[in-house]
């Protein structure tokens, strides 16, 4: 038994944007899955809920005649990481949403729930953020897309304004087109965890495969929020691919997290796994777009 | 012939369709539900309640609170009772505390008409406390000054016990001896059953039903009893289907906070159902242990003399108390030979979870230090580990003359040699002698020390109880409880051949009930098939004999003559089949001069135990950047005597190995060393290892037949947990050549270890 009020179910996304002016308190509730575990434990008991799970207008990947890439915000993650266009196109990001919890989860979460949630370790949010994503705001004002990083407040969590509803993710054909990404969970076990730390590098390499064009890079739980790292990327981004640039771009990453200690890792041991993983990742990704590192 | 077949489990059927019942499935919509209101903080005293805003709430029934129970210290150890006052557990616990002694305690309850409504009123309710300092870890807990956690035990040393053989203070003068002198340490896990404990109570005339999760039906008759201060007989236990215990339900749990509510409620149904959150704050733990071993030993790698110190942490109350760290000191000198030991073994209070009974009962802790201080000794001489275990360990016609145990057979080195063979150990030892790489390969060993059952600690009995059907086919009753291990099955197994019926024609009665189920103590201490087992073949013989005696009456022809085969009665020697139990069944019970239900029943005390050995073979790969330890293969090989079922005994292997790789390398409860809260007591956050996290799992048996039983058969269900976790941490000694004391062996020890060893450097070095 869950401790709620009361349970609003619209059928579109413009009747949730009706409900959500008219129970300005009421909860957005999509899968379910962080929601229903919170309230078990106490947090916003008795609260009312809009269950926008419904609304099959909200689901499913599509690309466009540019070849941008839309995911309705009720998209399963099970789903992302089995969808052909996600397979081609930005793999990585399948692979991410593959490490979520377990298979259950995996077919009840959703990647609009992921992001909403606000979590800094979401294994969707840090490779969105690795992918410079879009984010699909309706509200009564109607449609906005901003860039993810700007949908996150700097004190951790996302910014939604009142009665908006995040409807879709947009990776934009630039985006992903010509770029390799990897993905690293560092979590204490191989399924069932939430990470302790977790990257997502992307590269595109030079037709010969020899200089570093772009590469972007993100972190998740090295702070309130899943964090690229900018001045790295800088650093790189027209460099020659050689051995050692594995390491100077890692070196020059960890510079720019702040990780913190609590009981799944200490902020030592947290800054050690990033310099590792965005290490490994991005030799990884290197050499999968053919780059000799 | 039944036994020794991998027959299909009896229950499979019910429990993959979900027909089984279970407790939950049980209780009906008329039951009030009841919350326990548990501490906020982990040591101090109850000074009052507000319980305005929490008796407002609409459908809140009665509220209970540590002030209101009375004050009958009970036990609650799923021990057998003892007539001996010194032998009894100690009885330090009351339905609920005043005197709160760990974060979680329970110090009050809501009786409530629903779920919601009663964890509605138990957030309603304000408690103000005056606390006291607390104290987390036994070795803080025994000094001077340090918070009392127990009234009526200073120093929160529940028990102190000392053993010693020869003279070490003699031995250890040797010229040449080498010395490893090195601590130990375990974690606090937990059981993490499938099944959370619940149980629902209801007055049924003037006495008081309680339907509940158990593993001890008779015991829980018996300590609820004495909860109450009412005489034993008015509490009657049924328990159901069981979704694992682990001895997590060796313990009297919430029945006789259950059986006390109905009483307050009229006799109404009240239910109390564990979240998962409350089995790891509130229900019981495995012990942690701080060991301390010096080990003095020649050149040779000969054991010469040999101390164990070693620190259990209790918790808050006494629940199998100095039981389990008695165990593993039992075990000290019997494994290894040595001219001279010494043990000392503390068992300390703690404001901690209790902790109780669970798969192994202090073996794995114990396994865990000594596997891994072999491995150390080895070390120092260079010596291969199973070498060095050939040298010292428990020989052939060695007798403990406490138990009567013999080690009967070379069961160590047979188990050794197979493992061995099977994970290509000297071929592996040489191959990864000299690696540099960041990614770097082990293996490593352990054997272990096993018994079956209580004898002589405790009591040892079990009944059974077998009757006749019309249609020839027979009930089996024993008080030894199916909780998922798969006992039914092998009691049918067992009853069919003793009696001579084929499987079908035996249904073992599942669930057992005080009041029709023959006296018996459970599922416990990997006691059921031995002691079950003797009790069958006792009281299959005496039916059997009521059978033939009946076909003797019938056939005119002396019984001796005349056998049970596959539920046919024959000739002895022509097997000439003369009539089929479906025939003499109907005939003795409706026969006009002589109608009779054949039934048998008989208790059997059991004076005897077992050794059961066997030992843990693991090769992991240990990625050291990133501190993840991969296992790549893993194999127990267990003499228990003969199979019963060697398919079942498998699983129970593989069980038993899943819980020790969680135990060696994951599962640890954290407390906040600044508030005494358990900080990950949930099951995403205490890590149990997930099938994605295991190799594949490789059991192996070794069956010599074991002498003092009918089926020659012993202890299988606790050994399995026992040598994994030693295995594992030299796995990954010989894969890094840093030597892990501490279990859990996760990516946050191995980061300090390798920060401090330098081993990041050197990898990034040769890289």
């Amino acid at each position: 038994m869950y401790d709620f009020n009361h349970l609003y179910e619209p059928a579109s996304a413009a009747e949730a944007v009706e409900m959500m002016q008219a129970h300005p308190k009421a909860k957005i509730i999509a899968g379910g899955s962080d929601l229903l575990v919170q309230l078990r434990d106490g947090i916003n008991a008795g609260c009312d809920f809009i269950s926008i799970y419904m609304i099959d207008e909200l689901r499913g990947i599509s690309i466009d005649a540019e070849k941008n890439i839309r995911i309705g915000a009720l998209t399963s993650f099970s789903k992302i990481t089995k969808n052909k266009i996600i397979q081609e196109n930005v793999p990585v990001l399948g692979e991410a949403a593959d490490t979520v919890g377990g298979p259950q989860i995996r077919n009840i979460g959703t990647i609009g729930g992921n992001i909403c949630n606000g979590h800094t370790g979401a294994d969707t949010a840090g490779t969105l953020f690795a992918l410079d994503a879009m984010v699909e705001l309706t509200g009564p004002d109607g449609k906005e897309i901003i860039p993810i990083a700007q949908f996150y407040k700097s004190t951790g969590g996302v910014d939604l304004k009142p009665a908006q509803l995040l409807t879709a993710v947009i990776i934009p054909e630039k985006c992903y087109t010509g770029y390799v990404g990897c993905y690293y969970k560092y979590a204490a076990r191989n399924a069932m965890d939430v990470d302790i730390v977790g990257c997502s590098v992307n590269v595109r390499l030079s037709e010969d495969k020899t200089v570093i064009e772009d590469v972007r890079a993100a972190f998740g739980v090295v702070g309130p929020n899943p964090v690229r790292v900018i001045l790295a990327e800088n650093k790189i981004r027209g460099s020659r691919v050689y051995p050692e640039l594995a390491g100077i771009f890692a070196d020059a990453a960890v510079e720019e997290i702040h990780p913190r200690t609590d009981f799944r890792g200490t902020k030592e041991f947290r800054l050690h796994m990033a310099h590792e993983i965005v290490k490994r990742m991005f030799t990884e990704a290197v050499k999968k777009a053919g780059g000799d590192i | 012939m039944n036994v020794g077949q991998s027959c299909n489990r009896v229950d499979a059927f019910e429990k993959a369709t979900g027909r089984a019942k279970y407790e939950a499935d049980l209780v009906d919509r008329s039951a009030l539900v009841a919350k326990i209101c548990h501490s906020t903080i982990a040591h101090g005293k109850v000074k009052s309640f507000d319980l305005s805003e929490a008796e407002k709430i609409d459908g809140v029934v009665k509220i209970i609170t540590c002030f209101d129970v009375p004050k009958n210290y009970f036990p609650t150890s799923g021990h057998p009772y003892s007539l001996d006052p010194n032998h009894q557990d100690i009885a330090d616990r009351l339905l609920l505390e005043e005197h709160v002694r760990y974060y979680g305690d329970d110090i009050a309850v809501v009786i409530a008409r629903d779920e919601l409504t009663a964890k509605k009123a138990v957030r309603a309710i304000k408690v103000e406390y005056e606390e006291y300092p607390f104290v987390l870890d036994p070795l803080e807990a025994i000094k001077e000054g340090a918070p009392q956690v127990q009234e009526n035990f200073p120093g929160n040393i529940l028990a102190h016990t000392s053993t010693s053989g020869g003279d070490y203070e003699e031995a250890i003068k040797e010229p040449g001896l080498l010395c490893v002198d090195k601590w130990y340490e375990t974690p606090i896990v937990q059981h993490a059953h499938i099944e959370n404990h619940g149980c629902y109570a209801y007055m049924e005339k003037d006495r008081i039903v309680v339907v509940s999760s158990t593993q001890i039906p008779h015991i829980v008759q018996r300590i609820v009893g004495q909860a109450l201060n009412c005489p034993w007989g008015k509490i009657r236990i049924i328990k159901p289907y069981v979704g694992g215990g682990f001895g997590g339900k060796q313990d009297a749990l919430y029945e006789p906070l259950c059986a006390y509510l109905t009483t307050q409620v009229g006799g109404r149904k009240v239910h109390i159902e564990m979240t998962r959150e409350e089995t790891f704050w509130s229900n019981r733990v495995r012990h942690a242990f701080k060991y301390h071993l010096v080990t003095w030993f020649r050149k040779d790698g000969t054991f010469v003399a040999r101390k164990m110190e070693a620190y259990s942490r209790q918790g808050g109350y006494a629940s199998h108390g100095h039981t389990i760290a008695v165990k593993g000191a039992g075990a000290f000198n019997q494994i290894y030979k040595s001219d001279a030991f010494k043990t000392e073994a503390y068992t300390v209070y703690t404001n901690t979870t209790a902790a109780g009974a669970m798969r192994g009962y202090g073996m794995p802790q114990f396994t865990f230090a000594t596997e891994c201080h072999t491995d150390d000794i080895a070390a120092v001489l260079h010596m291969d580990p199973v070498e060095i275990r050939r040298k010292n360990m428990m020989e052939v016609g060695f007798k403990d003359n406490f138990s009567g145990n013999v080690n009967y057979f070379p069961s160590h080195e047979q188990c050794m040699k197979k493992a061995m063979d099977y994970i290509h150990w000297d071929e592996k030892r040489k191959l990864y002698a000299n690696q540099t790489g960041p990614v770097r390969r082990g293996i490593g060993m352990a054997i272990f020390w096993y018994n079956t059952g209580g004898y002589p600690f405790v009591l040892e009995l079990s009944s059974c109880r077998m009757i006749l059907n019309q249609d020839g086919t027979i009930q089996v009753q024993v008080a030894e409880t199916e909780i998922g291990q798969g006992a039914d099955t092998a009691f049918s197994q067992m009853a069919a051949d003793a009696v001579g019926l084929p499987m079908e024609s035996v249904h073992v009665v599942t669930v057992q009930d005080t009041d029709i189920t023959p006296f018996g103590f459970g599922a416990y201490a990997s006691r059921q098939t031995y002691m079950a087992g003797k009790a069958i073949w006792k009281t299959g013989r005496m039916f059997r004999e009521k059978l033939l005696d009946y076909a003797s009456f019938l056939l005119k022809q002396p019984a001796e003559t005349m056998d049970i085969i596959d539920g046919i009665v024959v000739n002895s020697d022509s097997h000439e089949e003369l009539m089929t139990m479906q025939e003499l069944a109907v005939t003795a019970f409706y026969n006009p001069d002589r109608a009779e239900q054949i039934t048998a029943e008989s208790t059997n005390q059991c004076k005897s135990n077992a050794y059961s050995f066997g030992c843990c073979f693991a090769e992991v790969e240990v990625d050291i950047p990133l501190c993840k330890v991969k296992i790549l293969d893993m194999v127990n090989v267990h003499d228990c005597g003969r199979l019963i079922n060697p398919a079942l005994a498998r699983a129970q292997v593989h069980g038993g190995m899943s819980m020790a790789i969680g135990f060696g390398l994951s599962e640890q409860l954290i407390y906040d060393p600044k508030t005494g809260r358990p900080v990950n007591g949930n099951l995403l956050d205490y890590k149990i290892s997930t099938t994605m996290d295991h190799p594949h799992l490789e059991a192996q048996f070794v069956e010599n037949p074991e002498p003092t039983h009918p089926f020659g058969t012993k202890a299988l269900g606790e050994p399995p947990t026992c040598p994994g976790a030693a295995a594992l941490r030299n796995a990954i000694y010989n894969a890094t050549g840093v030597a892990f004391d501490e279990a859990p062996v996760n990516a946050h020890t191995m980061f300090k270890k390798f920060s401090e060893t330098g081993l990041f450097e050197e990898v990034e070095h040769n890289v």
